[in-house]
């Protein structure tokens, strides 16, 4: 079963416990710079949104990588780094349409999510579930089910309509 | 988790750091802590709070930034002056974590600017800059100015907005939209040092001695406090969800001090959820995320948003001044948000002022032309807000503070006045509760709940049961004196080492006895720090910062037991209205006094409340000021 990580910015109160137990768990700090999954916020239309890698099929940090050290682990399900190849030249950043790529300046390397081997900690966290890890099969079918009631007004006028 | 401690002086623009000893964080843990310690030591005993010889403190909790609920808040402290005694305020948000980020733990501000400026740090680097283009600006536009001039929205700013410029004496500091240092006019302070605001950005890491243990214990501790009906009502409602209660047992102030509880019933909670509510926001590491966004959807102020209200905006912008509607209170919200006061010392004096026209005290020759009739609440309260910001005409006479202004006014009118030791008086009427009475009386800050309120003395719980809690029975009837000084001088301490931490008070015994106290807190400061603090560690802490409180209250202005009483309606004029155990209720003086005896014995204070020689040299307060730091 391949699971992905899903997430509900409606949900999200922009606490960024995400961040913290993240980057503990990862780099043995509290250190957002660092974490994985980072929560932008947007005041002015209370908005916040945890963004993280998405594990894309076809990833074009995969495709831009000069060494190969950005690989799809089909297995696992993720998009795998492999820090020992990587050589920093940071493509992978300016490609990836989330930003979901940090660069660590430490260790002069990237880093990404890597969903925790199967059990990411942010998710563990969560208390208002925005962010969710979800079989990825039954995800379609569950949105449906959450968006269908807000066209059942929309359907139910149509219908009425047509008999008429 | 020891960063550092920047020294800024505004007179001579200088900046100095240093580390901060380990020595001090076993005595004063950090935010309020440490700041009366930094405040004890570096003011100089009678100065003047307007002048540049005060002292700002900004200071993070010891575990702010870490794995802790609702652990990061950021804690203020000045001498006040609204009360020329320690001034003190403490807020949540997400500044204290950013501080800490960027390298620092605590802020000491000296001196005063010749021109507005405001003070920048960045991954270590402090920074004292031009201010001009942001002085007059309210404090949202001043955070977007800050933030678009350093071209970095991450960038966490705190600031005051007009009406700390205008040195009004109860003007808050602000950061974010929701969150306010409010009490004590620290606002005030910065307005005459002409420091609008401060801006930190930080990328580095916050070290965690142990951090799987911290992990795993904070998970086990979200579990604690999300598992239980309290935290998961707090979620949906916020601090809202005490109104209702408190309300109808009648332990609210209504129309200044003339009712007890308020009959019309516009203010529901239920009515800002389904009609203003846009769902909830949190603080930094807050599971519990209380914060309401909302947005106010038809008539005159259609289309303002903002983040609150709290249960404090209830009764301070509700009951204490008669205004029953929601779109008024939440427009006033915004006022005191946007122009930088304390709401809650705004609300008491604006129901002061109100009280003095309803009995013929002052007229509209005093309030330039304003009706102040209680049915016309709505239409003054913002009115009055703003004259108050902007120091205009009668708002000047108010913003002095109320001992101030009962001085101008004159003609009785100090006999309405709800306040002690000079800071406005909370916004529930604890006539019928003398637990609740006695902390506000003691508190080392003025009238103020957060100092020590056991919230849950109103729960009636079993003896067995606050026997486990407290580690001594307390009366389950909460019109009983007896064990009550006990209780606050409990609460007392332990909200000192949780303002010293960085800890939100809604996730402590405040408002559920199934909280977290001292044992986890030991347990976390072991995990984040690798200190060693026991529980019995904690408690002495806690002892040695009140009593250093009360030491500085005391060299300043000579407070002792003539300063902890409440105002003299409390012990002579019963509530109005209420159920039966809150109707008909007055304080017994002489058991007040009992009560105050015991809380000072208790504390190792003398019969007059100043703290024994013995006990200070017990506490080690004896060396004070050490001018270790």
């Amino acid at each position: 079963m391949e699971k992905v990580i899903f997430i509900e910015p409606e949900k999200c109160t922009g606490c960024r416990i995400c961040e913290i137990v993240c980057s503990l768990n990862k780099e043995g700090a509290v250190d957002p710079q660092r974490s994985r999954i980072q929560v932008v916020k947007i005041d002015s239309i209370s908005l916040s949104v945890p963004v993280v890698c998405q594990q894309c099929y076809d990833a074009p940090c995969v495709a831009v990588c000069p060494v190969g050290a950005l690989s799809r682990d089909e297995a696992a399900g993720i998009v795998s780094h492999d820090q020992d190849l990587c050589i920093g030249c940071k493509s992978c950043v300016a490609v990836c349409p989330f930003g979901a790529i940090g660069i660590d300046t430490k260790a002069n390397k990237v880093f990404k999510c890597d969903l925790c081997g199967d059990d990411p900690v942010c998710v563990k966290f969560c208390e208002t579930r925005a962010i969710q890890y979800v079989d990825a099969n039954t995800l379609s079918l569950r949105r449906k089910r959450e968006v269908v009631p807000n066209l059942a007004d929309l359907l139910q006028k149509h219908t009425t309509q047509s008999a008429v | 988790m020891n960063k550092k401690i920047g020294y800024v002086n505004l007179s001579v623009g200088e900046v100095e750091e240093a580390s901060i000893p380990e020595s001090l964080r076993r005595l004063y843990l950090g935010g309020r802590g440490l700041n009366t310690y930094l405040l004890f030591n570096h003011l100089e005993p009678g100065t003047d709070p307007l002048s540049p010889e005060n002292v700002l403190l900004i200071g993070a909790g010891l575990l702010s930034g870490g794995p802790v609920p609702a652990g990061s808040r950021t804690d203020i402290a000045a001498k006040s002056p609204l009360t020329g005694i320690i001034g003190d305020s403490n807020m949540g948000g997400f500044f204290s974590a950013e501080l800490r980020f960027a390298g620092f733990d605590h802020l000491v501000i000296k001196g005063k600017s010749e021109k507005p400026v405001y003070i920048w740090i960045n991954d270590g680097q402090i920074e004292i800059r031009d201010a001009s283009r942001l002085w007059g600006r309210d404090t949202l536009e001043t955070m977007d100015l800050v933030r678009q001039e350093l071209g970095d929205e991450e960038i966490k700013v705190l600031c005051i907005g007009p009406a700390g410029e205008n040195l009004v004496k109860f003007a808050n500091v602000r950061t974010g939209l929701k969150n306010a240092g409010g009490r004590t006019g620290m606002g005030c302070v910065m307005g005459t040092k002409k420091l609008k605001a401060v801006a930190v950005r930080g990328t580095g890491e916050l070290e965690v001695k142990y951090p799987r243990e911290a992990l795993q214990y904070y998970k086990q501790l979200q579990n604690q406090i999300m598992g239980s009906k309290t935290a998961r009502l707090f979620s949906i409602e916020g601090s809202l969800m005490q109104y209702n209660p408190t309300n109808t047992t009648g332990i609210l102030r209504v129309k200044n001090f003339g009712l007890n509880r308020m009959d019309d019933l516009s203010l529901t909670p239920d009515t800002f959820l389904k009609k203003y509510s846009l769902g909830s926001t949190a603080c930094f590491g807050c599971g519990m995320h209380c914060r309401h966004k909302w947005e106010i959807k038809g008539g005159r102020y259609k289309g303002l948003r903002g983040e609150g209200p709290e249960y404090y905006t209830l009764m301070a912008l509700g009951n204490v001044v008669y205004n029953r509607s929601w779109d008024t209170l939440l427009a006033a919200q915004s006022t005191v948000d946007k122009y930088g006061l304390d709401l809650a010392e705004a609300g008491n004096i604006i129901g002061w002022a109100m009280d003095l026209y309803n009995r013929g005290i002052i007229s509209k020759s005093d309030t330039d032309g304003l009706d102040l009739d209680w049915e016309n609440s709505s239409g003054v309260l913002i009115p009055l807000l703003e004259k108050i910001a902007k120091r205009e005409g009668f708002g000047d006479v108010l913003a002095d503070g109320i001992r101030s202004a009962v001085e101008r006014i004159g003609r009785g009118s100090d006999q309405y006045a709800m306040e002690v030791k000079g800071l406005g008086m909370v916004g529930t009427d604890d006539r019928a509760v003398p637990s609740l009475a006695l902390g506000v009386a003691t508190s080392t800050r003025g009238a103020d709940h957060l100092r020590s309120r056991p919230a849950t003395d109103l729960f009636g719980l079993p003896e067995k049961f606050t026997e486990k809690l407290y580690g001594f029975p307390v009366s389950s009837d909460y019109n009983a004196y007896q064990t009550k000084a006990q209780l606050i001088h409990y609460m007392e301490l332990l909200y000192e080492v949780v303002d010293s931490l960085g800890i939100c008070k809604y996730q402590t015994i405040f408002i559920s006895p199934t909280f977290p106290q001292y044992e986890e807190y030991s347990k976390l400061i072991h995990y984040l720090t690798g200190l060693e603090l026991s529980v019995v560690d904690l408690r002495n802490i806690g002892e040695r910062c009140y009593t250093l409180e009360r030491l500085f209250d005391h060299r300043e202005k000579g407070i002792a037991r003539k300063d902890d009483y409440l105002p003299n309606r409390y012990y002579s004029e019963p509530t109005p209205s209420g159920v039966s155990k809150t109707r008909g209720k007055f304080l017994d003086r002489a058991e007040f006094d009992k009560m105050l005896d015991e809380y000072y014995c208790l504390h190792g204070w003398d019969f007059d409340g100043i703290p024994k020689t013995e006990t200070l040299a017990e506490l080690g307060l004896d060396r004070e000021p050490s001018h270790m730091l």
